[in-house]
């Protein structure tokens, strides 16, 4: 134990999490438009698969990223089809995303390899680690927060934009809006349908950029399960976060720290069990979406967007 | 009493100096005729008031006028321009804005974010310095206080109101709707927002507000147009009319009685209410001391204008909405404040207004709906099973004894006419009951022969021995069908009558506001006088 | 020229009997073109996989052992989705009913008459399903929070608590990831290949839940509170309270489709206890139209889909995943039409003038518009 377990600790913690943040994030634009996204497993595991494979058979990596992304928007946009236009079900429209995704993603994986072989095992253009000269000295932090992919480092100049543009730009403040009262919206002449359809995509994109991070930084591989439940993870850390951009850094770094805590730990061969560890984080969530609804109902406050989950049709009167 | 539109003088001005003018408007729901060839003119710097009763059109018109709706016929001119609004932004676009009963902000963005949302040529990066500016400058020209930095959420209704004014002066509105303005606002915030009307008017601006409170008219308005069955009776200015005048003219044409109604020795007290108090949905005062008592075998009506607090006095007697102060009472117990469930074992009956929403489950069979009192007790339960068999005989017989035209007791609730959904509600209501009826808006939305049986039947109830609670918008069903009628202003009664001791004037005032006492000059206080009968 | 949708007020008959017919030829297409992509002949993927989950008394076996969890899973979402409570945690009340289950046999064999080792296992799993299942119940009764959010926890808590137990205190000495064998009279029996008499469990639930839903009043107050809340308030129903039973038959249900799986298919607690049955359930009882009997029958097409998709790994080295993919397909394609039952496509012209849009027709029952609200000044 010491400062090496530490640093390697905050590195871990960082490198992880950066895909849990991508995903948070998109599902947080998603919802706060008023859109139930639960496709995120299946969009993030396309866009490991279609991130490698590009990367693989194009030999570019950012290729590759750019692959992912697209593939991301494409289903997302079939979601957002389904809920806005079609008023389905929310519920069941972003677990058949799931289903076909993880399906499609698994199909891939195990078809667009080597003459048609598997991807599992082989090697592609991938981000390599940057580490960046001067900051990656400072002691102790340096090397665990400047020594990651550069995704990783995209992602830090995203954060403070992305909340910059929710809280303080014009398409933001109808972006909160939409989520929280379409009507108001409506009636003040946004287009409801066009704001859900945008952040519903862009947020697919986000997804299909997190499924990237993972096959093209982190493992630098294709494998089966490759995100591991991090969708599903994504969509706790949305309440969790309260549907703010920086909780839900916070909330990213917790999760993907006690993740990787757990990880370390058992590779010291300390007694504590992972899995235990594992079932705070869900535990946390659920404690704390009781609170922010509690508190809704007593005073109103910061809480889901109202209008999450419900198809929004103008009263027809015309 | 003019019945028809008079020329005024205003009206022979040319057509380019009025803010408004909207001629022969016409505008048809699926089966009613809601706005009549209405003309109206608005002038530039003036206060028009929009007078009526319910479903006089007030607000169809106004929506026409608004952007909501778009006419059948007829035409709208803006500062002497025709206009062909197709939403609420083209006609803010053009310097008009209306403000709904319903305000429509956001309640987790603060006052500023809802006034520029939507804004026209915004810029990207929200200019919130710039932004709170305008704001201030806004409120102080037209005392209009609120914090640019508040959440709606922990601001108060009046300056919710405020905010939905301001969206609309930020935009250069020149012509300003307000519906009902009133109506959530304290007397302090009124004579707040009657300082903010005459400052803007003053500035050139034109204003008219929905109204059905008399002293508001003479009050705030320049000139008054009202509005009955959704056509344009009158316009008058202020100087040249009355109280009692505009009264007249809303209500119209003295009551004729065409039912039979037995004359009826009431018995005991059947369902009595005491000083009772109640809030609202937003949490404001709905009922500020109600008192009446009905007897079996009577027929009890409430007379006044939507929203004066009659859908929280039906919830609280039948259990749906917790009484702030005051008592129920049925046969002398107290059932103040006890559940849905124990007000239906009381014996209270009730016909919600909202007749699909609340009173009957559209997707299920009709069987269903009317057992849905009645479904606890044997025969059609017993213990926790229920009886198909039974409940489908119960229904048969329900169907046979309350003439309802349906196919067969499992055909869906949706597919009966208005009509005879009322009667399925009326039938599982009265035979579930214990002879207190509470019926709101009965006949609501129902044609003519289902609009009588409906009578009928609360007639025939009222002969056998029921104490019926009638709220009503239709101050003929009223007068024709009740003993007397209470009329509720604001939370309160403003006077109890018998129907063939009254007349359309009187009720008219009670509606906008008057209490009997004064209208009769007699300062008996309401109540009292009643007793004395 | 513009196209709209417009609300109907009587679900078309025509196209709710449609709907899942053409949505799975379309879906079938849509997952041949793909198929096609990936340079497979779709005929012999697809004869494959009909082969693969039906052609052979063995494939019947497997199928029927497949569909069994998602029946009794399935029959437990259906109940919940009747009253609008979405459970998304029948794959954590599945789970926990599996843990509970496999105690009886791992450590209390031995103090309990063997006969009485199969009965205490379904009524733990039973229990400890329905338990998991009126934490988000209660939650949602007493606080109104969103019960999406929280069955989903729940799972993940549930997977947590098994992957802890069987990689744990509970591993088997020789083994990784599994509890030790459950001696063989706390095996449920196998009627023929794999399948097992939790079939009969599966079938006696249906008429269970068809029971309830048409004879009780239980059921008839699911019935309205699904159709109309409000209505159900003002005739007195108590929504929180029915809330908490159903959940609990839905919980339920769910943990005894646990204790079947480790019972009669895994003979112990291990790894694959958590097979996406949970999710798959919510699918099929939504394809069901939330019948008890149409629960049945779609969870036997989605089993056949499954063990069809499985099959064709051994048979043509065809990913299994051909299976999810066809699963999500036939759901896009039902959601895609779905609209159609209660939507009608309206061509609306904008004039320049001031006409008014498309003039709703007169439905029966539509009457004049209500309004409702009182606050509205209607006029």
């Amino acid at each position: 134990m010491g400062e090496a377990f530490v640093a390697s600790l905050i590195a871990r913690t960082i490198a992880v999490s950066t895909s849990l943040l991508l995903a948070t994030l998109g599902e947080i634009y998603t919802e706060r438009a008023g859109i139930l996204n639960l496709g995120v497993e299946g969009i993030m595991m396309m866009g490991a698969a279609t991130g490698f494979a590009a990367s693989y058979h194009l030999g570019s990596a950012w290729l590759g990223l750019l692959a992912a992304i697209v593939v991301g928007m494409l289903l997302a946009l079939v979601h957002a089809f389904l809920s806005i236009t079609m008023r389905a079900e929310q519920v069941v429209s972003g677990l058949a995303l799931t289903t076909f995704g993880i399906g499609l993603a698994t199909f891939m994986g195990l078809r667009l390899g080597p003459n048609g072989q598997a991807l599992i095992g082989e090697q592609a253009a991938a981000f390599q680690p940057l580490v960046l000269p001067g900051l990656s000295k400072i002691p102790l932090l340096g090397p665990s927060l400047f020594g990651q992919s550069v995704l990783t480092y995209l992602l830090y100049l995203l954060i403070p934009l992305l909340w910059f543009f929710l809280y303080r730009t014009q398409p933001g403040l109808h972006l909160r809006a939409v989520g929280e009262k379409p009507q108001a919206a409506d009636a003040m002449g946004v287009s409801v349908a066009r704001v859900r359809y945008f952040y519903t995509v862009l947020g697919g994109g986000l997804m299909g950029m997190a499924g990237a991070y993972l096959s093209l930084s982190y493992l630098k591989g294709w494998q089966l399960n490759i995100t591991g439940g991090q969708g599903w993870i994504a969509i706790a850390l949305v309440i969790f976060a309260a549907w703010d951009p920086l909780r839900a850094v916070l909330g990213a770094l917790l999760f993907g720290g006690i993740g990787a805590a757990g990880f370390s730990l058992q590779s010291t061969g300390t007694a504590i069990p992972s899995n235990l560890l594992n079932m705070m984080p869900y535990i946390l969530t659920i404690i704390v979406l009781v609170l922010i609804t509690w508190r809704e109902s007593v005073s109103k406050r910061v809480g889901s967007p109202s209008a999450l989950g419900l198809p929004y049709v103008r009263e027809e009167k015309r | 009493m003019a019945d028809t539109v008079e020329p005024t003088s205003v009206a022979r001005q040319p057509l380019q100096s009025y803010a408004v003018q909207m001629r022969g408007v016409t505008k048809r729901f699926p089966g009613v005729l809601a706005i009549d060839r209405a003309d109206l003119l608005l002038a530039q710097g003036e206060v028009l008031a929009l007078l009526g009763e319910n479903g006089a059109g007030k607000s169809t018109l106004m929506n026409c006028l608004a952007g909501l709706y778009r006419p059948d016929e007829g035409e709208i001119y803006l500062r002497g321009e025709q206009v062909h609004l197709s939403s609420p932004r083209d006609a803010i676009v053009r310097g008009l804005g209306m403000v709904h009963q319903h305000f429509m902000l956001a309640e987790t963005l603060t006052v500023a974010e809802n006034i520029i949302l939507g804004l026209q040529g915004a810029r990207p990066v929200l200019q919130l310095g710039q932004v709170r500016t305008r704001v201030h400058e806004l409120s102080e020209r037209y005392g209009l206080k609120v914090d640019p930095d508040a959440r709606i959420w922990q601001i108060s209704v009046g300056e919710q109101q405020r905010v939905e004014i301001l969206k609309l002066l930020y935009r250069g509105a020149e012509v300003l709707i307000l519906d009902e303005p009133t109506a959530v606002l304290t007397p302090q915030e009124a004579a707040d927002l009657s300082r903010t009307l005459r400052q803007m008017v003053s500035e050139g601006k034109s204003v008219i507000f929905i109204t059905h409170k008399l002293d508001e008219v003479m009050e705030f308005a320049d000139r008054v147009t009202v509005l009955r069955a959704g056509r344009v009776i009158s316009t008058l200015p202020i100087g040249q009319t009355t109280k009692a005048e505009l009264a007249r003219l809303m209500v119209g044409r003295d009551v004729l009685f065409r039912l039979e109604k037995h004359p009826h020795e009431p018995g005991d007290v059947a369902l009595e209410a005491e000083e009772l108090r109640t809030q609202n949905d937003k949490g404001l005062p709905a009922l500020r001391g109600v008192s009446f008592a009905i007897r079996k075998g009577e027929i009890l009506g409430i007379a006044g204008v939507a929203g004066n607090g009659q859908r929280e006095l039906a919830e609280v007697i039948t259990g749906l909405r917790p009484a702030a102060g005051g008592r129920v009472r049925v046969y002398g117990r107290d059932v103040t404040g006890k559940s849905p469930l124990d007000l239906i074992h009381e014996g209270v009956s009730h016909i919600p207004g909202d007749r699909i929403g609340m009173g009957m489950v559209p997707n299920l069979p009709v069987s269903d709906n009317l057992g849905m009192k009645a479904y606890r007790t044997p025969p059609l339960s017993r213990g926790v099973l229920l009886d198909g068999q039974a409940l489908r005989a119960f229904a048969r017989r329900l169907v046979e004894a309350f003439n309802i035209t349906t196919p067969s007791t499992e055909t869906a609730a949706r597919l009966l006419s208005g009509g005879n959904q009322q009667k399925m509600v009326l039938a599982r209501e009265i035979s579930a009951g214990r002879g207190m009826i509470v019926a709101v808006y009965p006949t609501r939305g129902l044609d003519v022969g289902a609009t009588e049986a409906v009578r009928k039947m609360l007639l025939e109830q009222r002969d056998q021995g029921a104490a019926v609670l009638l709220i009503s918008e239709d101050l003929d069903e009223l007068c024709q069908l009740s003993d007397r009628v209470a009329t509720l202003f604001e939370g309160e009664i403003m006077g109890i009558v018998r129907p063939e001791e009254s007349c359309a004037e009187e009720m008219g005032l009670m509606m906008a506001g008057e209490r009997l006492s004064t209208v009769r000059g007699d300062g008996i206080p309401a109540v009292a006088a009643e007793e004395t009968r | 020229m513009i196209l709209r949708f417009e609300k109907r007020l009587v679900r078309s008959r025509a196209a709710v009997a449609l709907v899942p017919v053409a949505s799975f030829v379309l879906a079938l297409l849509f997952g041949a073109l793909i198929l096609l992509m990936f340079g497979i002949d779709p005929l012999t993927a697809y004869a494959g996989m009909a082969r693969g989950a039906l052609g052979s008394s063995y494939a019947l076996s497997e199928t029927l052992a497949k569909a069994i969890p998602l029946m009794l899973t399935g029959l437990g979402c259906s109940i919940a989705f009747r009253m609008l409570f979405w459970n998304i945690g029948a794959e954590g009340q599945l789970i926990v009913g599996g843990i509970a289950a496999s105690v009886v046999p791992l450590f209390l064999a031995e103090r309990l008459p063997s006969g009485l080792l199969l009965p205490l296992m379904a009524v733990f799993g039973i229990v400890a399903g329905a338990l998991w299942g009126l934490v988000p119940a209660f939650l949602k009764a007493s606080l109104r929070v969103n019960e999406i959010l929280t069955t989903l926890m729940m799972n993940y808590i549930a997977i947590e608590l098994v992957t802890f137990l069987y990689t744990g205190p509970w591993r088997d000495p020789t083994g990784f990831k599994y509890s030790a064998v459950f001696p063989e009279a706390a095996w449920l029996p196998r009627l023929w290949g794999r399948m097992h008499i939790g079939v009969f469990f599966a079938i006696a639930s249906a008429v269970l839940l068809w029971f309830l839903l048409t004879r009780t009043r239980l059921g008839y107050e699911i019935r309205v509170i699904g159709e109309n809340p409000r209505a159900a308030r003002y005739a007195g129903i108590s929504i929180p309270r029915n809330i908490v039973l159903v959940m609990l038959l839905s919980g339920g249900l769910a943990g005894l489709a646990g204790m079947a799986e480790v019972s009669a298919i895994m003979h112990r607690l291990g790894d694959g206890l958590a097979a996406g049955y949970g999710y798959t359930a919510i699918v099929v009882a939504w394809l069901a139209y939330l019948n008890p009997w149409g629960v049945l029958f779609v969870a036997f097409l989605m089993a056949a889909l499954l063990v069809g998709g499985a099959a064709l790994k051994s048979t043509m080295g065809l990913p299994a995943a051909v299976a999810e993919i066809l699963q999500g397909a036939i759901l896009f394609f039902v959601l895609g039409s779905s609209v159609f039952a209660n939507y009608r496509l309206r061509r609306v012209r904008r004039d320049i003038g001031a006409q008014a849009g498309s003039s709703p027709a007169v439905e029966p029952g539509a009457g004049v518009p209500d309004s409702g609200a009182e606050g509205a000044s209607h006029g």
